[in-house]
């Protein structure tokens, strides 16, 4: 058992002042009484729950008699979409979301988690699983009787974007097109998360040809989920296992000196904070090397932008004379690494981009959060501001003289589906646009410009 | 001038004199309690909060110990739902081991305290914030227990009983009937501070439970009573740092025990003798000290977040031979035999047994018993022993029933950490909040202000914790003012029935309608008395608009004085953030430091302007 800190999370509401600036940031608690807001939530309630104890998965402890007994004091905090707003607006460093998570993971276990729940937390299972005969799972999902019987039965929300399996994985493309691959001196390493592994291949694809164009050979070694949805579920328990595995088949790369690259930004978050902070894992030595060793896609490209190591051969994604109008959305969980928006100085270099930054702040869905009955509502009213943004652009472009508009951009798998959920336009990772730019990829097909 | 006529008058209204109104009330005297400021503002409402198990003292002070662990065990059943069952830990860390811990267990065997050893290692997986080089955990009964709750929920027991309790009267006079040898306590006046008037009570007895004051009042009857007053100073974090009661496995010294008390960990204390029971100060040594024995409990604590910084006086007492006249039958040699007990070296070493001093046999003044010493956890055996001393003096026989008692409110069990909160979250009263902090919903503070005398806002914080949490009244006393604003303009929700005293500190129960009202008036015929309960609940300087201490600017000025002058001794890091927060909403916004107001006095003003810390005269 590591020790628990007095630099530990829950400690961290001693820096709370009640200013009250997270409660007026929230976009949840805006648009929705369930949730009292950040402050009541975290340093507020945090005082009457065990305050400091960090959460053991076999139950053993520490966990006073009552909270043993299964008297909790409060639901409300479940209704906290996890988005990290308050973090981010904070002026004194409280780690609200993150007190916010270990409370969930405290009622889950006192009083257990919902099938339902215990499902979303399975992203990569139910990956693996429909990826078999991924036809048949997307039928089976996506008609709309089943959608019913899921909103009926388990509680997931009828109208909410679920993906669609691709019909292959990453993993097939990978080995399919093996021969092609770069090999050389300089490496990275890919952390691909299981949505692009199932759900959006195309994404590592245009991952792997950006990488390779830079001339990097890119190793993508046998990884599994980082553990996001088990946390924000409240399974700590199996998020920890999930994560102890990754650092095992991750740490001879780490220790080889390569760094470990992502494209989902919820997963390297969760490999570079909430992981070790969530878990009390911050002084596992594992834990610590990978969470160092661990980049953003752009965060990697930026530096290497900064050092001059960028190739410059990008060109416009429309060849029209008109600028191509792209509003991008920052996903909470991209802020929360507080590495500003690198995406936004990668694209900037592209021709003729027109770039419309959104300062929304948050599209709503927030992993899983959207996707729950009782919640999708709530999802989308907070998503309005972002869906509003996007229609605004659409209205001040005039198609013959301005440009057109035809894609939105963010970095984050589920804001896109819900970007393309509430605006009903497509939405893509900023890296399949550096691919299109650097010309190797198809940004409307989503698969490489040489057809493989 | 009003007069009144009692059987038994009671002076101070802490635990022990309260406890004493309930027992004599029980019994089935006329009982009329008179307290110069608000229920438990003396040393009742400034200790730690614990409910000794008696273990800290069976080495040092065996008896005491047995009070204790006697009381301890009563107490849960009559004050159940002012108890939090901690459950606590005797530690043996690295500075302390010697035979100490081995003496200790045995002593605990020997005076029935039980005590069980347990691992070092599954201490600290209950609590991992302890320090992790502790060698023994003996576990003990001991709990955390709120005075402030306990003490309203004996004053309501007391007052079904029949007893009638007038806070906010200052004792002036003691009046002596009889010559040299015959002299005996028959009447007492009174000052009504807040309206000034002045109140005669004639008594066939008076019971001085006046604590650290006790002295001041036997000086009143011309008796000599020669308290040692034992000033400890407190520190309560920001949040809690344990679960469970921690004391160290050592002689009892200073900064030795951490009580989890409501969402606060409070460390405790130093032991200075001091000779003033008020202007009470709080040295920088002393806070020191806390911090670096403390870090010896909990490392860290010293960098964890300080709220607030106080100091409580123990009444104790060691009799010794009387200056005064020499009281008959009492044998000289005795004092000489056992010097050491007859004027011990420091407070720190004086007993913590309750002492009743039966003036009658003691220095030949009837009708006059003090009772003093003992710990907030043998209030109710030092009531008892009181009313047996008034029996006696009065020559009749009615047996104790105060063990056998419960007061309002033992249905609701024993208190736990997360109640407040699981009633706001239940019936959805986020919006009703008024002390974010520790959740004070409006409900609760217009229930308190309404049926309880309220002179100041302190007096609502001591009703149900208003500003006692992070911002220290920074966003909640501008609130609180407003609302009694509103009541003394008469917008207020009616109030309905009997204030539920069992259930003051419940954010829920005053809010839900139809909540059954506790029976009033249960005991023996009442005091012939102008109905006092009526006319204390009419002196609420809430809902009377003719007392100018409810003026709302008052209010405001005396609740941030004294919520100042705890934070200043502690005024470094996240707290200092914090009042640099709170100084620029009421000095830099509010313009509070100009409030047409400055040079009123009020009951409160006394209080915080006596404090020694230089900063205290400013906001």
């Amino acid at each position: 058992m590591p020790p628990a800190s007095l630099n530990s999370v829950g400690l961290s509401l001693n820096d709370c002042i009640k200013c009250n600036i997270c409660t007026s940031y929230c976009p949840v608690s805006q648009v929705t009484d369930s949730f009292p807001g950040p402050k009541y939530a975290a340093p507020q309630s945090e005082r009457f729950r065990d305050f400091g104890h960090p959460f053991y998965a076999d139950g053993a402890g520490p966990i006073s008699r009552t909270l043993a007994a299964g008297q909790m004091p409060d639901a409300s905090v479940d209704y906290c979409s996890g988005c990290r707003v308050c973090n981010e607006v904070c002026p004194t460093g409280v780690r609200i979301a993150e007190i916010n998570a270990r409370a969930r993971a405290r009622i889950v276990a006192a009083r257990g988690i919902s099938l339902r729940n215990r499902l979303l937390g399975r992203n990569e299972l139910l990956g693996r699983i429909g990826s078999i005969a991924p036809g048949l799972a997307n039928f089976l999902l996506h008609n709309p009787l089943s959608r019913r019987l899921a909103a009926a039965l388990f509680g997931v929300a009828e109208k909410a974007p679920l993906p669609r399996w691709h019909h292959h994985t990453l993993n097939r493309w990978l080995a399919r097109t093996r021969a092609q691959r770069l090999r050389g001196e300089r490496k990275v390493v890919y952390f691909h998360g299981c949505a692009t592994q199932y759900y959006e291949p195309f994404v590592g694809i245009a991952a792997v040809l950006v990488l390779e164009h830079l001339g990097y050979e890119v190793i993508v070694p046998p990884q599994n989920c980082c553990g996001l949805p088990m946390l924000s579920n409240g399974e700590f328990g199996a998020a920890e296992s999930y994560h102890r595995r990754n650092v095992s088949r991750l740490i001879e790369f780490v220790n080889a000196g390569y760094p470990i690259i992502g494209t989902s930004t919820s997963c390297t978050l969760t490999l570079k904070e909430e992981a070790p902070e969530l878990l009390d894992l911050e002084n596992d030595a594992g834990t610590r090397a990978l969470k160092l060793a661990t980049w953003d896609i752009f965060e990697w490209l930026r530096e290497r932008l900064d050092q001059g190591q960028l190739p410059s051969d990008l060109r416009p994604l429309h060849q029209s004379d008109q600028p191509f109008i792209l509003p991008y959305h920052a996903p909470c969980q991209l802020r929360a690494h507080r590495i500003g928006k690198p995406a936004l100085d990668l694209l900037a270099r592209i021709p003729g981009l027109d770039l419309r930054e959104s300062h929304a702040r948050c599209c709503g869905i927030a992993g899983t959060y959207g996707y729950k009955t009782e919640k999708y509502q709530i999802a989308m009213d907070v998503g309005a501001e972002l869906f509003d943004f996007v229609a605004a652009q659409s209205t001040e472009s005039n198609q013959d003289t301005e440009g057109s508009l035809s894609f939105t951009a963010c970095d984050s798998e589920t804001c896109r589906w819900q970007l393309e959920h509430g605006t009903g336009l497509p939405s893509r990772h900023p890296i399949e646009l550096l691919a299109a730019a650097y010309g190797l990829y198809d940004l409307h097909a989503r698969r490489p410009a040489d057809g493989n | 001038m009003k007069r009144m006529q009692t059987e038994i008058l009671v002076i101070g209204g802490g635990a022990t004199g309260t406890g004493v109104a309930w027992d004599a009330a029980l019994r089935g005297f006329r009982t009329v309690l008179v307290e110069k400021r608000d229920l438990t503002h003396g040393t009742t409402g400034r200790y730690h909060g614990l409910l000794h198990s008696g273990a800290r003292y069976v080495l040092k002070d065996a008896a005491s110990a047995v009070e204790c662990i006697s009381e301890n065990r009563i107490l849960r059943r009559t004050h159940t739902h002012c108890i939090e069952d901690t459950s606590g830990f005797f530690v043996v860390v690295p500075e302390d081991e010697d035979d100490y811990p081995d003496r200790f267990a045995a002593a605990c065997r020997r005076l029935d305290v039980p005590c069980t050893e347990i691992p070092p290692p599954s201490a600290l997986r209950r609590e991992p914030l302890l320090n992790p080089r502790i060698s023994r955990v003996f576990e003990l009964p001991d709990a955390a227990a709120d005075s402030f709750l306990a003490t309203h929920a004996t004053a309501q027991a007391a007052r079904q009983a029949g007893a009638t309790l007038l806070p906010y009267h200052e004792l002036t006079r003691l009046h002596l009937s009889g010559g040299d040898g015959n002299r005996a306590v028959s009447a007492a006046t009174v000052l009504d501070t807040v309206s000034g008037e002045e109140l005669h009570i004639d008594a066939d007895l008076v019971i001085n439970a006046a604590g650290a004051w006790s002295g001041q009042v036997a000086a009143l009857a011309g008796v000599e009573v020669k308290m040692i007053l034992g000033k400890g100073v407190m520190l309560a974090t920001n949040a809690r740092l344990t679960n469970t009661v921690i004391n160290r496995c050592k002689m009892p010294g200073d900064g030795d025990i951490l009580v989890p008390i409501h969402t606060v960990s409070v460390i405790g204390t130093t032991d200075e003798q001091v000779a003033d029971p008020e202007n009470l100060s709080i040295e920088q040594w002393e806070v020191d000290l806390m911090l670096t024995e403390g870090d010896k409990l909990v490392p860290g604590l010293s960098r964890s977040r300080i709220l607030r910084a106080w100091a409580g006086v123990r009444p104790l007492y060691q009799e010794t031979q009387p200056s005064g006249e020499p009281t008959p039958g009492t044998d000289d040699s005795l004092s000489n035999d056992q010097p050491a007990q007859d004027s011990p070296q420091s407070s720190r070493d004086a007993t913590r047994a309750l002492a009743l001093l039966n003036h009658r046999q003691r220095d030949g003044v009837r009708g006059f018993i003090t009772i003093t010493g003992g710990k907030w956890t043998t209030f109710r055996l030092m009531a008892e022993s009181a009313v047996d001393a008034a029996c006696e003096q009065l020559g009749v026989s009615r047996p104790c029933r105060t063990a056998d008692t419960s007061v309002p409110g033992v249905e609701q069990g024993h208190y736990w950490l997360g109640h407040r909160l699981n009633e706001v979250e239940d019936e959805n009263l986020q919006s009703e909040l008024v002390c974010e902090c520790e959740l004070v919903t409006r409900s609760m503070l217009e229930g308190a202000a309404q049926r309880n005398p309220t002179v100041t806002l302190d007096d609502l914080r001591r009703d149900v914790r208003l500003g006692m949490g992070p911002c220290q009244g920074g966003f909640c006393t501008y609130r609180a003012v407003g609302i009694l604003h509103q009541l003394r303009a008469g917008n207020a929700s009616p109030a309905a029935g009997e204030w539920h005293v069992a259930h003051m500190q419940s954010p829920a129960h005053h809010h839900r309608a139809g909540a059954a009202a506790e029976p009033s008036r249960a005991g023996p015929a009442p005091a012939s008395s102008p109905a006092p309960s009526d006319e204390s609940r009419r002196r609420s300087a809430a809902v009377d608009p003719g007392t100018n201490v409810s003026q709302p600017n008052l209010l405001l000025r005396d609740f941030l004085q004294e919520r100042w002058k705890g934070v200043a001794p502690i005024l470094w890091g996240q707290q200092l953030r914090q009042e640099r927060l709170d100084e620029l909403i009421y000095l830099s916004i509010l313009n509070a430091d100009h409030l047409p107001v400055d040079d009123e006095e009020s009951p409160l003003s006394s209080f915080y302007r006596s404090g020694s810390s230089p900063a205290s005269s400013s906001l």
